[in-house]
């Protein structure tokens, strides 16, 4: 799909002969380059993973968050620059206050996608800025139920079941839609999650990883929160062990 | 704009209060922090509202009691409310403790006091965390202070003189609130704003619980009571 823009990848407000904007095309390359982030919305509630690369082995391990919670009942996941990411969470958090501030109610997570999608397209309609090297997936609980969004660097935004961005999104795409999402709770689900992270971790390119998690379900409260310590442990001996089977066969 | 004595265009001067709970008694006690408060909130001279709920929590470990213009200490919760919310995203297993929260509403009242637009409350939090029991007071003009007993208003009259007489470190459960409710029956006595509906809050390092309102007995049967005007002035 890559092809060379010459001469119309200068600005993002520079449209090529086959209308296509080369920048925005560039910044989802920084989103497809970094670590795997993974989104699913089970039967009571969302769960978000992120295959955190390690750059160096001085790193303190929980540092370097790449989840971040929004609000109390929302948190997104971030992939590419992390620099970007960590202003496109800001935004959502003002955004999030200035709506229950106004309305007297936590803001519909719908209504959140939104505000996050055009904050980021904002960024590619002008030639003095520079579209957003990230990608993010928002997961919610409102009076809607559980959601999960899913905001590229262009600013396009959809609703999903089951969400993937990064190194490894072909193959997560994949499993995911192997799991029958409706029938899993999201104990289940963390499980599944870890399985699948560890699952599309490429070994020979990139050395170690930290796998970072969270939720926001019935049973944390309609709260999002780090899945707590115990169960994260549980998940990832699941996916070792899933792993040594596939190794085994 | 802004000229140095006074500032037009959104301009605020010192208010008036409109609608106002009387005192906040707080005390420390052997297991953490006691604080009562009756359920009245005053127009004036007319009782308005009787169900309001002046002692709340603030997030895991502090407990706040307020007196004075009741939608002001609305306003001074939403406050408290974005403080908590934002530490509580920082989920870096740290969490605003009551001392924390004291220095923070002191600062808010006192620059809204500079600015000759004060919050019309005087607050009392207390809390415990880390096995450290706090208990401070903040005024709508920024005086703050810490102590083993606290009052507002007219408890600090009424209420403390009992207090200094018979507060003691290591009082447990039931003496702390039967001490509290020797306070509050004298403020029922002798404070027109108090009624007698009140909630007795108790927070520990396992957390808080907030009493159902119940209310005091009383005591009117005094000699000096019965036919009141034999004797009086003019009256035969």
């Amino acid at each position: 799909m890559s092809s060379i823009g010459t001469g119309y990848d200068l600005s993002v407000t520079t449209f090529s002969p086959d209308g296509r904007v080369f920048q925005i095309e560039y910044a989802a390359k920084a989103v497809d380059n970094s670590g795997t982030v993974v989104g699913i919305k089970c039967k009571d509630g969302i769960v978000i993973g992120v295959e955190k690369l390690i750059a160096s082995k001085m790193m303190l391990p929980g540092s370097n968050r790449r989840i971040h919670s929004v609000h109390r009942h929302s948190g997104m996941g971030v992939a590419g620059l992390a620099a970007d990411g960590r202003q496109i969470v800001a935004r959502a958090k003002s955004e999030a206050h200035n709506y229950e501030s106004t309305y007297g109610e936590p803001i519909p997570i719908k209504e959140l996608a939104e505000r996050v999608a055009s904050y980021v397209h904002l960024c590619t309609l002008y030639w003095w800025l520079r579209p957003f090297g990230s990608g993010v997936i928002l997961g919610g609980y409102d009076r809607d139920g559980p959601q999960l969004y899913m905001v590229e660097p262009s600013g396009v935004s959809y609703r999903y079941f089951g969400a993937a961005i990064g190194k490894g999104r072909q193959a997560a795409k994949t499993e995911i839609e192997k799991l029958k999402l409706s029938e899993l709770t999201c104990r289940q689900g963390v499980i599944e999650v870890a399985k699948i992270i560890y699952g599309v971790h490429d070994e020979a390119k990139d050395k170690t990883f930290e796998l970072e998690m969270s939720w926001v379900c019935d049973e944390s409260n309609r709260q999002h929160q780090k899945v707590p310590e115990a169960l994260l442990e549980e998940a990832k001996a699941a996916a070792q062990a899933a792993l040594e089977e596939m190794d085994a066969d | 704009m802004d000229t140095l004595l006074s500032s037009e265009g959104d301009s605020q001067r010192t208010q008036y209060p409109y609608v106002t709970g009387t005192s906040i008694i707080g005390i420390k006690y052997k297991d953490g922090i006691l604080m009562a408060a009756d359920m009245g909130g005053s127009y004036g001279s007319t009782i308005r509202y009787k169900s309001v709920e002046r002692l709340k929590q603030v997030g895991k470990h502090s407990l706040i009691g307020a007196s004075g213009e009741i939608s002001d200490f609305q306003e001074i919760l939403k406050y408290l409310d974005e403080l908590i919310l934002h530490d509580n995203m920082w989920d870096d297993g740290n969490s605003l403790g009551p001392k924390e929260v004291h220095n923070y509403l002191t600062r808010v009242m006192y620059n809204r006091r500079n600015k000759f637009d004060p919050l019309w409350n005087s607050l009392v939090i207390g809390g415990v965390k880390n096995g450290q029991k706090y208990l401070g007071s903040v005024s709508m003009i920024g005086v703050h202070y810490e102590d083993d007993h606290l009052a507002t208003g007219f408890g600090n009259h009424l209420a403390r003189p009992i207090l200094r007489e018979e507060w003691r470190e290591d009082l447990s459960f039931e003496e702390g609130v039967k001490l509290l409710e020797k306070c509050m029956r004298n403020l029922l006595y002798r404070d027109r704003s108090a009624v007698n509906k009140l909630q007795i809050a108790k927070i520990t390092e396992e957390g808080l619980t907030v009493s159902q309102p119940y209310s005091l007995k009383t005591f009117w049967n005094f000699a000096a009571f019965q036919n009141p005007t034999v004797g009086a002035t003019g009256s035969w």
